[in-house]
């Protein structure tokens, strides 16, 4: 280097510099159940986008002469007692779940990161009122409140996204609560507010980053959670309104013919399992490879 | 030199569980334009808290009970907190340092992303305009390779070169007043000296005026102009540099002159630490809170209130019966 530089201590003792986003994908990657999660979740968004081309029958309306068949060469995984075929309608089931998921994650994973960043920056009174809401929607369990919404509203799909945003609500608002306190409490916030920076701005520009990678972790999860509650609702009746296709209203239907036709339940049972396995392994790797605290340990 | 800074009677309290801690009981002090002062206390007298009154970012449950604080002719305490008012004078006007380097920059975001905000909120500079300016400001703080270390997170920074974007950040806005919150505490010595000197250098170049608080009179001594001694929330004795290491009047500065090892002195001097310990800030009685700890105590320090600061000739101020 022709240029002269002044030495300055310090320069020689500061760690080396990695990159970010290496590390981030050398820890990612390192897991063969994570990428074996990620290829999973790859299909199946796949298979969401491009159903009508994947599907080899229509998913709703079957041939009644083809009621119940066994696996094989026509129908691949057999057909329901509509004649309608299974692996079709699991193809079309994959829409419904990623939608829910992702919709019902995304109300309210926004509006429990608001309301947490709000509620833990300001303290106070309003902490307490936004609080107390969330301890008291926490008082039931996840599921049954979201059958007491679904079934208040009424079945179909918009009304179980709403149900099952409610019903995660507080577990966003308490994790992002709970994170923000730690959070506010360094000094770079009051250094921030030092400079003269407003509390939107603290709060959007510096608690926000600060949160936002647990909360990624928390979402993958939760996703997986949300496909688990969305089966279990069309399970019981509530949700996707007939003919759509729901993977758990069609193990419901499949169990009336457990014992002749076992692949019509099995089927979606056992995808729905892959599905939230996959969600979990993806939310293990993230988690691990966002994590400032396993930094320099992985 | 004109006063740039003029605290009179400043109050702050703390409303706890156990009672009201009066972390700031009146204090009142100034600072001139283009001045270095040195505030020097041992740990919870109040120092922090009068500085963080000061740019009104004391947090519940304390309160600013009382008294003014003028500068550039207006008194800061008729703003909101948390006013637009207040806003355009933090940062851009008085900035502050803090103590802990480690934690005082965002972990999650660059080092150059930090440096520019301010100047673009401050001074509304464009994106280019503020990059350009944030190297600037690393070079002078003496950052090597300024421009690609903008990229870099303040984890691949170590704490000396941390403190320096620190004061590359408090200086970025040009500000009349750079409070430094026990700048060098958590560096090592060497470290320490480096940018004690090149802070002085910066707020010269900067024509502003710096504020060290410091527990520690070695720091302060080579670089204040003038400096104000705190205990229990009161400032005890102020007076140039060379007037309170000369001729320290209140016992408790000959105290703390008695701790310091110094070479300039016979061989064989044992260091004396101050017996006991800082009182308990919650229902102090009104008179003086360090008679348990005085050497020079009398009958009179137990019966009258906290006397208050007396003119002693030159700039030279103390609160003691001691020199009646």
């Amino acid at each position: 280097m022709p240029e002269k530089q002044t030495t300055v201590t310090g320069v020689s003792e500061a760690p080396p510099i990695v990159s970010e986003w290496r590390r981030f994908r050398r820890v990612f990657f390192q897991r063969k159940l994570v990428i074996f999660g990620l290829v999973i979740l790859m299909m199946l968004v796949f298979n969401a986008i491009f159903a009508p081309w994947l599907a080899p029958h229509d998913p709703y309306r079957g041939k009644m002469a083809d009621s119940l068949t066994q696996p094989g060469k026509k129908y691949l995984l057999g057909t329901d007692i509509q004649g309608r075929d299974t692996l079709s309608r699991l193809i079309y089931g994959s829409r419904t779940a990623l939608m829910v998921g992702f919709l019902s994650v995304g109300f309210a994973g926004i509006f429990g990161m608001a309301l947490g960043i709000v509620a833990g920056y300001f303290g106070g009174i309003i902490n307490m009122i936004i609080m107390r809401v969330m301890d008291a929607l926490m008082g039931f369990p996840m599921l049954l409140l979201a059958l007491l919404l679904a079934s208040v509203l009424g079945s179909g799909i918009q009304n179980v996204i709403i149900a099952l945003s409610f019903a995660t609500l507080p577990g966003y608002t308490r994790f992002i609560h709970g994170l923000t306190l730690s959070v506010r409490e360094n000094d770079y916030i009051l250094a921030e507010e030092a400079m003269g920076s407003s509390r939107a701005r603290t709060m959007l520009r510096h608690i926000l980053p600060n949160v936002f990678p647990p909360m990624i972790v928390l979402i993958t999860l939760m996703l997986g959670n949300l496909i688990l509650a969305e089966a279990g609702l069309s399970f019981l009746g509530i949700g996707i309104k007939p003919p759509g296709a729901a993977w758990g209203s069609m193990v419901a239907d499949g169990y009336q013919y457990l014992l002749m036709n076992p692949v019509l339940s099995f089927a979606p049972g056992l995808t729905i399992m892959v599905v939230v396995f996959a969600f979990n392994m993806v939310g293990d790797g993230l988690r691990d490879a966002l994590d400032p605290r396993l930094r320099g340990l992985l | 030199m004109s006063t740039l800074l003029e605290v009179k009677n400043l109050a702050t309290q703390f409303n706890t569980e156990g009672g009201v801690v009066k972390a700031v009981d009146g204090i009142s002090y100034h600072l001139d334009e283009q001045e270095i002062i040195g505030l020097v206390g041992e740990s919870g007298c109040g120092k922090s808290v009068s500085q963080l009154s000061v740019m009104q970012l004391i947090s519940s449950p304390g309160r600013i009970v009382g008294g003014e604080i003028i500068f550039e002719g207006q008194n800061l305490l008729q703003f909101e907190a948390n006013g637009p008012e207040m806003r355009s004078i933090r940062g851009a006007k008085i900035a502050m340092i803090f103590q802990e380097p480690m934690t005082s920059l965002n972990p999650v975001l660059t080092i150059g992303r930090q440096l520019t905000e301010t100047l673009e909120l401050h001074l509304g500079m464009s994106q280019e305009a503020s990059r350009e300016r944030a190297i600037e400001l690393l070079r002078l703080v003496g950052i090597p390779s300024a421009e690609e270390r903008l990229e870099d997170y303040p984890h691949h920074f170590s704490g000396g070169m941390r403190q320096r974007v620190m004061i590359a950040m408090g200086l970025s806005c040009n500000p009349k007043i750079l409070i430094a919150d026990e700048p060098t505490t958590a560096l090592d010595v060497t470290t320490q000296a480096q940018l004690l000197e090149m802070m002085k250098d910066m707020v010269e170049q900067f024509r502003a005026s710096l504020v060290i608080v410091t527990h520690n009179l070695g720091v302060v001594a080579r670089y204040a102009q003038r400096i104000y001694i705190m205990y229990a929330g009161r400032i005890v004795e102020a007076g140039t540099t060379k007037d309170i290491f000369a001729k320290p009047l209140h016992p408790y500065t000959i105290g703390l002159l008695k701790c310091i090892p110094r070479l300039d002195e016979e061989e064989g001097r044992k260091l004396v630490p101050i017996d006991g310990l800082p009182p308990n800030l919650i229902n102090m009685p009104s008179t003086c809170a360090f008679v348990p700890r005085c050497a020079y105590k009398s009958e009179r320090c137990l019966q009258e209130p906290w006397p208050p600061l007396r003119h002693m000739g030159n700039q030279h101020y103390v609160g003691c019966f001691s020199n009646d």
